[in-house]
């Protein structure tokens, strides 16, 4: 069984849960950029969460089926049709021989998920399908889909057809959100204005949002206290002697537009973290569209993970109702 | 050397509830770099549930873990049990490779694009190695490029994107090359560039972005997935942390038979192993150093 892309979308590139491990030699995590859309397109087809779908930003691939399969498409709002006709999304469906499916574009989030049953079957590489494209590794030879591409699927496991998710139990698309930050890692480089204003403006985000990190934009500049920079930092008071990243780790390179790191970003580097939007609220900020806004709200670590329970109630209720 | 001398206790801060991160100096040095690396290594046998990845970088670590397995607060208190430990049985040893890596400095790849940046350069109307040269108070991109390889590096991180190290020249703090990285990024950098930022050269894995100055092109991969290459046949990724590099200077005549023997899967690195001592290479960094060349040198290719 396989797909035969017709269009490819923009941007759509396979993953899965992601490739921990290798950070230490600057291979990011990777995976899908809202792991519980993910896990809910996986779950609708019969799926073990961690086998691989296709993630799509504002538009999906249009393809054909050599073979008979179950499909679900989770995540951003948008149109699907097979052979023409509207079918729902957050449920499976059968797909026969010859099948034709298209994607319009999203309405509500960014990041769509397509997931088939028996996943999308391309080889893993150090342990996980995920496309990382920088390095050129993963996925489909290593790069987002392209016209003409025939990317294999696992075999179909019967009977997961009509599955649905009901609608209290999908996340929701906002373009008003709060995201979560624990402040840390360098936060005491910043004056404490410079922390207030980071923890009470309204962020409007830029067209520059990719798996890489999503760039906010706001009206005023942060300031650095001024200090002796340490030995091998360089110059900049933003600048810090080159450090491990945290994803989710907000920084603010050019001293005016925070950037969030996202699940493909750079491993290291020599500009100060500030905060870390805790992981309940990743998902959330993957699926913001550019000119939405989020508010960075600071929490401590206890309530980080208070909220990370609440979040595994939520996806056990999920599994429960897919069982 | 009390230039170098470190703070006593780490600082440790929560990167969001999966990430911890430890500090174990602001500033960069080789013994810091040598307590982040114990540290880690104490970190890994420990083999502590639920952490997933173990990154150290120049002078910190950066943890990722599962706090549904391992509580937040739990970790930073065996983190800082295992700090203790490591600061009073610390060994300053290491087994270290060292790899000599072919570099074509003043390369026209470099070149070209660096002047396609020049908007986004401290100095448009020099060159990236007349600049460095300049504000390192050296006479020119010659005497740069002289003291550049003079020494050997220790690649004291990999990271940024795959595989890319982080090197620390092997010199004592008042010799060390600093250059300003460029005012503001650019959107390409050629694969394979020798790029210097702070005090840390780099070779850029892979094709992107980057702000570091741009002096030169290594002749050899340093990231090769599937690669026919022996120096890849265990892993993808050519360095790890604790390697020692040995920049040589290539003309184009050089650096074309190096690509030729990569495309024709017949290239080795030449490389050897030494015991690195911190303690013996602080007394007398020259005679190290030196010592460390011979090693290498007396490799047959």
């Amino acid at each position: 069984m396989a797909l035969l892309i017709d269009e490819p979308g923009l941007q759509s590139t396979v993953q899965d849960l992601g490739r921990p491990g290798y950070y230490n030699v600057g291979i990011p995590v990777g995976g899908a950029m809202d792991t519980l859309s993910h896990e809910i397109a996986n779950l609708l087809v019969g799926n073990d969460p961690a086998l691989a779908t296709i993630e799509s930003t504002y538009t999906a691939p249009k393809f054909t089926v050599t073979e008979p399969t179950t499909m679900a498409v989770t995540g951003a709002t948008m149109e699907v049709t097979v052979n023409g006709e509207t079918v729902a999304q957050w449920t499976s469906i059968d797909l026969a021989e010859g099948d034709s499916v298209t994607c319009g574009f999203a309405t509500a989030g960014t990041r769509a998920y397509l997931a088939f049953s028996g996943g999308v079957d391309v080889p893993e590489t150090l342990g996980s399908r995920s496309t990382y494209s920088l390095g050129k590794i993963g996925g489909h030879q290593g790069r987002a889909l392209a016209a003409g591409d025939t990317v294999p699927i696992g075999n179909r496991t019967a009977g997961s057809a009509g599955r649905t998710l009901g609608e209290d139990l999908r996340p929701e698309f906002s373009r008003a959100i709060t995201a979560r930050v624990v402040l840390g890692l360098y936060d005491h480089l910043l004056t404490a204005d410079s922390i207030a204003m980071l923890t009470s403006t309204e962020w409007k985000l830029t067209p520059v949002a990719d798996r890489t990190g999503l760039r906010f934009n706001g009206d005023q500049k942060f300031e650095f206290a001024p200090r002796t920079q340490p030995f091998g930092a360089g110059s900049n008071p933003s600048n810090i002697v080159d450090a491990g990243y945290a994803m989710g780790s907000i920084q603010i390179p050019g001293g005016s537009q925070p950037i969030v790191l996202h699940r493909d970003a750079v491993s290291a580097g020599g500009y100060a973290m500030v905060a870390t939007v805790i992981s309940s609220d990743m998902n959330a900020v993957a699926q913001l569209a550019p000119g939405s806004t989020a508010v960075f709200e600071s929490v401590t670590i206890d309530e980080a993970l208070a909220t990370r329970a609440d979040r595994a109630q939520r996806r056990s209720k999920i599994h429960e109702a897919l069982s | 050397m009390t230039d170098t001398a470190l703070r006593d206790k780490a600082r440790y801060s929560f990167g969001g509830d999966e990430y911890l991160f430890v500090e174990i100096d602001e500033s960069m040095s080789l013994e810091g770099y040598f307590l982040v690396g114990t540290l880690a290594a104490a970190v890994e046998a420990e083999q502590i549930p639920g952490i997933t990845d173990i990154c150290p970088t120049n002078a910190s670590l950066l943890l990722r873990y599962d706090p549904d397995v391992t509580s937040p607060q739990a970790l930073q208190e065996k983190v800082q049990e295992l700090e203790v430990g490591v600061r009073t049985t610390s060994s300053q040893t290491s087994q270290a490779r060292v790899f000599e890596i072919p570099v074509w400095y003043e390369d026209p790849f470099t070149s070209e694009v660096g002047q396609r940046f020049r908007d986004n350069h401290q100095t448009p109307d020099k060159t990236d190695l007349e600049f460095a040269a300049e504000v390192n108070n050296l006479a020119g991109a010659q005497e740069f490029i002289e003291r550049h390889h003079g020494t050997p590096w220790m690649v004291t991180a990999v990271g940024f994107v795959a595989a890319l190290p982080f090197m620390y020249q092997m010199t004592p703090r008042s010799r060390q090359l600093e250059v300003p990285k460029y005012l503001s990024p650019r959107t390409d950098t050629p694969a394979l560039t020798v790029g210097h930022g702070g005090c840390f050269s780099v070779i850029y894995s892979v094709q992107g972005a980057g702000g570091y100055q741009m002096f030169g092109i290594a002749a050899a991969p340093v990231f090769a997935p599937n690669s026919p290459l022996a120096d890849f046949q265990d892993s993808m990724v050519l360095f790890r942390s604790g390697d020692i590099v040995k920049f040589t200077p290539v003309g184009e005549d050089e650096y074309r038979d190096i690509q030729k023997q990569c495309e024709d899967g017949t290239f080795r690195y030449k490389r050897t192993d030494v015991e690195f001592d911190l303690a013996g290479w602080t007394a007398d960094p020259e005679t190290y150093n030196a010592a460390i060349m011979e090693a290498l040198d007396g490799t047959a290719d």
